[in-house]
């Protein structure tokens, strides 16, 4: 009796040790959650999740307290990819958030515009040049179509295009059979 | 002008999966009228019995799946895995044990995994170890070869056995089989006998068992035409004939006496029809040129531990089971040095 | 000097050449159409810049755009006239997307640019002059790349370089246009090659060819022998086995070297470069005759045409055009196809111009295209294995591009794929497994361009946040001083009455005592 509890304290204790060891051995020092989330959401920053852009989003997905199924730019692709990450269930996109939908961009109608500067204000990544009483115009390398320029224009001569396609960036439709183009290419245009 | 257009590359060998699964149905038939020639004709209406249930389960499921029916029956695979699963049965196997291996082998072992190309396992051998599991008793009644039988059945009588599943009158299975050279070799040597005693018995032949040898003959020659025409590929035969060969080599050097040599364990059994029919199944092999020869080389060393430790006489569908289960860790670490990787090394 | 081993590459495929379809007659030429049209983009890279605006009229040679970044190439007129438009038009590409083009109306006049012919003068040259000679007369690889070519030469300068590499396999069945410009102007593909050499100061030049094109190599041969200036470098003709695709340049020069490119490597680490022939004929082509490339063999051929040959061709000519000039379609022409039966490019319409990367015009009649067969699923027979000359398992990458796992794809080396065609070529259940890598291939780029544009957006957003605090931060800190400098004006203002400033003093005096005294007794108290 006295032996074997001996042997389990003894064992016990040589393996908390190792545990503890390997603990401090082992330690990974990797990216903190947040960032490590940050960078799967799509970087939008359009607020649709009901959070001030993507970090704070981000931020309280890794406190625990917020769902995955926010972020409708991210789509069902970025709430498959958040959820391997966090280890929770994939379900469906809230649709209190947005529907999922093609990125798109912002153009401004320069003719239309007064040069107020609201939307400048609005633009969560400075992707809009001008000035006061000057016409605006968008960057479109830098708009991530966040929509965030739509609501304070006050002549709504802002307006939203799907991403232009080009030669470079156009992607093979999924194969379907043999003779694939002619139905594929309706789809993909 | 306005033109179709389509994908590249724009033209194509003549080549189709029933053309692949024709071939192999060629290469089997010699072997197979062999089967007949040695065991009785059971067999030819044991595999017409097998290949209409084989379709007709494929149809059933393909119709509950709502997938087209007619270019899966057509491109013969269940055929092949039908006439598979018959030459590892006794020739005078009961109707009813042929439905639940084929109900087996097509249903779940190919259907439910996702039907052709999906399936993990062979699903002719998962038939045969569901069998042989279940009815191990029915699975070892082989009637002795034609020439030592006292009684030989006709095409007709042997329709009869199989589908009332009895013998005609005054006959019992214990007067027409007898077991085979494996199972003897297996059960005698157990009881210490030597082997020279046991291979006295007019079970065996030249360098196998008796029918036995010559049906392996005619498999080999079918195996050499898949491998003449390209249908399969030369290193999994190879692989696992070869280890076999050196495996029972070794054993028997170890005991002359007490150990079945190399030949015998080739060309009796199935070793031949696996290693060139049931091995070679691509679906459920590795794909690399590397990982073929290991698959190879462990469906033959298990073969081996089988028929040297474990409980049945012949472990070919045991054996390719469990290779089928490593074969994704295979194809996992075994790859190919591609193009340009080897020189950065 | 290393003696070079012919060698040889896994899989490949010998595949039925049909090249004596188009090999019967010489090289002819197009007479002068009233159009054509000229796409901005024909090479890799970024697109050119047109620097030509509508109504303007132009020269034969003229540079009517500009080559845009370091990986690109200017387009030239192919003959005198006015631009009629520049505006989106349909081109030859797969995706079918309209692309800038530049229309030139022709006047008949075919009135050239004045030119100076560098001539034998090249010689003088430093290479970075001559490769700015070679950029601006905007010359692409013509072996169906279209990488430019002065932008590959100073990369591949850059490094010592042993063996410069002429690609003359033109492996693909039907195609025949290196083949002719091989046969008929050996001396000026040697003189391009003699540029090549200058420049590049390799150890050794080998010419590869496949051995069902003798007469090429016979030529090549002949023009060798009689060179009137004989180069320090030894220059080889090797015939090569024809085996598909040889003409990979990877491939080639595994064959020719017995080297293996390192994958994701570029040829330059073994210090090695290729050249296509027609790229050699068009260096030759500048150099000598200062003509920017404003042309280029083109092979039409296929039982869809009446009379299959070899054409010289005007960029930008429409492909209708030179159907017309080689007879017509036969009746059961089916497919047109841009480039060789293997990786060429089917055309919806022969209405699209030919560009830099033409090198065949292919009219596929009914008996020459494939039964259409149903595909059926993967039985991992492995055929694709063995033909694949990257030596990649094709199967493996069919299950996980078609499983969209692209992950697992990359694990399985998809870039090292080369689009050959092979695999699919032998599939027995006739798998379009080519367009499923092209398909992972562009998702797996587009996920890159994404996760690119993310981080930008991320940055510029911590930018803009980091400026909107330290706005703040900074009108706070300015109200602040502002506050204080009212603070302290008011305290001056109410300093101004020095009799007032004594009494307060006083009161000041005597509550501080009092406030002392108190503080004092608690002290003693306390």
């Amino acid at each position: 009796m006295l032996s074997a509890l001996i042997v389990l304290t003894l064992l016990s204790l040589a393996f908390g040790l190792l545990l503890g060891f390997s603990s401090i051995r082992f330690k990974v020092e990797g990216d903190p959650v947040v960032d490590q989330i940050d960078a799967l959401l799509p970087q939008t920053q359009c607020g649709q999740c009901g959070y001030p852009g993507c970090r704070p989003y981000a931020t309280a997905l890794a406190e625990g307290n917020e769902e995955i199924n926010r972020c409708p730019p991210g789509g069902e692709a970025g709430i498959q990819a958040l959820a391997d990450l966090l280890g929770r269930e994939v379900i469906p996109l809230d649709p209190e958030a947005g529907e999922e939908s093609e990125p798109e961009l912002a153009i401004i109608d320069e003719h239309a515009c007064i040069g107020c500067t609201l939307c400048i204000q609005a633009c969560p990544v400075d992707a809009i040049l001008g000035a006061a009483k000057q016409m605006h115009t968008v960057i479109e390398s830098e708009c991530t179509g966040c929509k965030l320029c739509l609501d304070p224009c006050p002549v709504d001569c802002i307006l939203m295009v799907p991403n232009p396609e080009s030669l470079n960036s156009w992607k093979w439709p999924y194969p379907a059979s043999k003779q694939p183009t002619a139905a594929q290419h309706k789809t993909a245009s | 002008m306005q033109f179709e257009t389509s994908a590249s590359p724009h033209n194509n060998d003549v080549n189709n999966v029933a053309r692949v699964m024709r071939h192999v149905i060629y290469a089997l038939i010699p072997g197979t009228l062999a089967y007949a020639w040695f065991f009785g004709p059971g067999v030819l209406i044991n595999l017409a019995l097998a290949i209409a249930l084989a379709l007709g389960f494929e149809a059933l499921v393909l119709k509950l799946r709502k997938q087209a029916i007619k270019p899966v029956l057509s491109d013969g695979s269940a055929l092949v895995t039908a006439w598979l699963l018959v030459l590892a049965l006794p020739p005078l196997t009961p109707w009813w044990m042929i439905a639940i291996g084929i109900g087996f082998a097509i249903i779940v072992a190919k259907q439910l995994y996702g039907g052709l190309g999906y399936n993990p396992f062979n699903p002719a051998m998962v038939g045969y170890v569901v069998l042989i599991i279940s009815f191990p008793r029915e699975m070892t009644l082989w009637p002795a070869p034609q020439e030592l039988a006292q009684q030989s059945f006709g095409l007709w009588q042997s329709a009869q056995i199989i589908f009332s599943g009895s013998l005609p009158n005054a006959l019992s299975w214990d007067a027409i089989t007898m077991a085979t050279p494996l199972d003897i070799t297996r059960t005698q040597l157990g009881q210490n006998m030597m082997l020279s005693e046991i291979q006295d018995s007019p079970l065996f032949g030249t360098f196998g068992g008796v029918g036995w040898e010559w049906i392996g003959n005619w498999f080999f020659l079918g195996g050499l035409y898949l491998l003449k025409v390209k249908i399969i590929d030369w290193r999994i035969p190879f692989s696992l004939i070869a280890t076999l060969l050196i495996a029972t080599t070794l054993t028997y050097a170890s005991a002359p006496d007490a150990q079945a040599g190399p030949m015998f364990h080739l060309f009796s059994g199935g070793v031949i029809l696996a290693a060139f029919f049931i091995a070679t199944d691509p679906v459920s092999a590795p794909a690399s040129n590397r990982g073929r020869l290991i698959y190879g080389c462990g469906i033959a060393l298990f073969i081996v531990i089988i028929r040297q430790w474990g409980g049945y006489p012949d472990g070919i569908a045991f054996a390719v089971l469990l290779m089928n289960m490593v074969v994704p860790t295979i194809d996992h670490y075994i790859k190919p040095a591609v193009f340009g990787q080897s020189s950065k090394e | 000097m290393p003696v070079e081993q012919l060698s040889h590459f896994h899989g490949g495929l010998k595949l039925p050449g049909f090249k004596a379809l188009s090999t019967n007659s010489p090289i002819q030429k197009m007479a002068l159409l009233a159009e054509y049209r000229l796409p901005l983009q024909q090479h890799i890279g970024e697109p050119a810049e047109a620097i030509v605006s509508v109504g303007e009229r132009v020269l034969k040679g003229q540079m009517i755009a500009q080559a845009q970044g370091s990986i690109s190439a200017p387009i030239h007129a192919p003959t005198s006239g006015t631009i009629s438009a520049i505006d989106k038009q349909a081109v030859a590409h797969i995706s079918r997307l309209p692309a800038t083009c530049i229309t030139l109306t022709s006047d008949g006049l075919d009135e050239a640019s004045p030119a100076h012919p560098l001539g034998e003068t090249y010689r003088q040259l430093g290479k970075q002059t001559l490769y700015e000679h070679l950029r601006q007369a905007g010359i692409v690889g013509l072996g169906g790349a279209t990488f430019p070519t002065a932008t590959k030469l100073a990369l591949a300068s850059r490094r010592p370089l042993k063996t410069l590499i002429i690609n003359g396999a033109e492996c693909e069945p039907y195609i025949t246009c290196d083949q002719k410009l091989m046969e008929e102007r050996a001396d000026e593909v040697l003189k391009g090659i003699h540029v090549l050499i200058h420049s590049l100061r390799p150890r050794q030049c080998l010419i590869g060819v496949e051995d069902n094109k003798p007469a090429a190599i016979n030529a090549l041969n002949e023009a060798l022998k009689n060179d009137p200036t004989p180069s320090s470098v030894s220059i080889k003709i090797v015939a090569i086995a024809s085996l598909y695709p040889t003409g990979g340049e990877k491939q080639l020069i595994k064959v020719l070297t017995d080297q293996e490119v390192p994958s994701g490597g570029f040829p330059g680490d073994l210090g090695i470069v290729c050249q296509n022939i027609g790229s050699a004929y068009a260096i030759y082509r500048a150099i000598y005759e200062a003509e920017p490339l404003i042309s280029r063999i083109v092979t039409l051929t296929g039982a869809g045409i009446q009379n299959p040959g070899n054409w010289e061709v005007l960029i930008g000519t429409p492909i209708k055009q030179l159907s017309q000039a080689g007879g017509g379609y036969t009746d059961d022409v089916q497919r047109l196809i841009m480039g060789g039966p293997m990786m060429g490019l089917a055309l919806h319409s022969d209405e699209l111009p030919i560009s830099k990367a033409s090198n065949c015009i292919l009219a596929l009649s009914s008996s020459e295209l494939p039964k259409t067969e149903t595909v059926s699923p993967c039985i991992r027979c492995g055929v694709c294995v063995e033909v694949c000359p990257a030596n990649l398992l094709p199967q493996q990458l069919y299950w996980h591009s078609r499983a969209k796992d692209f992950d697992k794809a990359q694990d399985n080396n998809l870039f090292d794929c080369i689009e050959c065609g092979c695999c699919d070529y032998v599939c027995p259940s006739h798998i379009p497994l080519v367009s499923f890598y092209r398909y992972a291939k562009t998702q797996i780029w587009n996920a890159e361009r994404e996760r690119q544009k993310a981080d930008q957006a991320r940055e510029r957003h911590q930018f803009r946040e980091q400026r909107i605090e330290l706005a703040k931060q900074e009108k706070e800190a300015k109200m602040a001083k502002r506050r204080a400098a009212l603070k302290a004006k008011k305290a001056g203002d109410s300093s101004s009455s020095a009799k007032q400033d004594a009494i307060k003093a006083a009161l000041a005096r005597v509550q501080a005592k009092k406030s002392n005294k108190a503080s004092n007794s608690e002290g003693t108290q306390g």
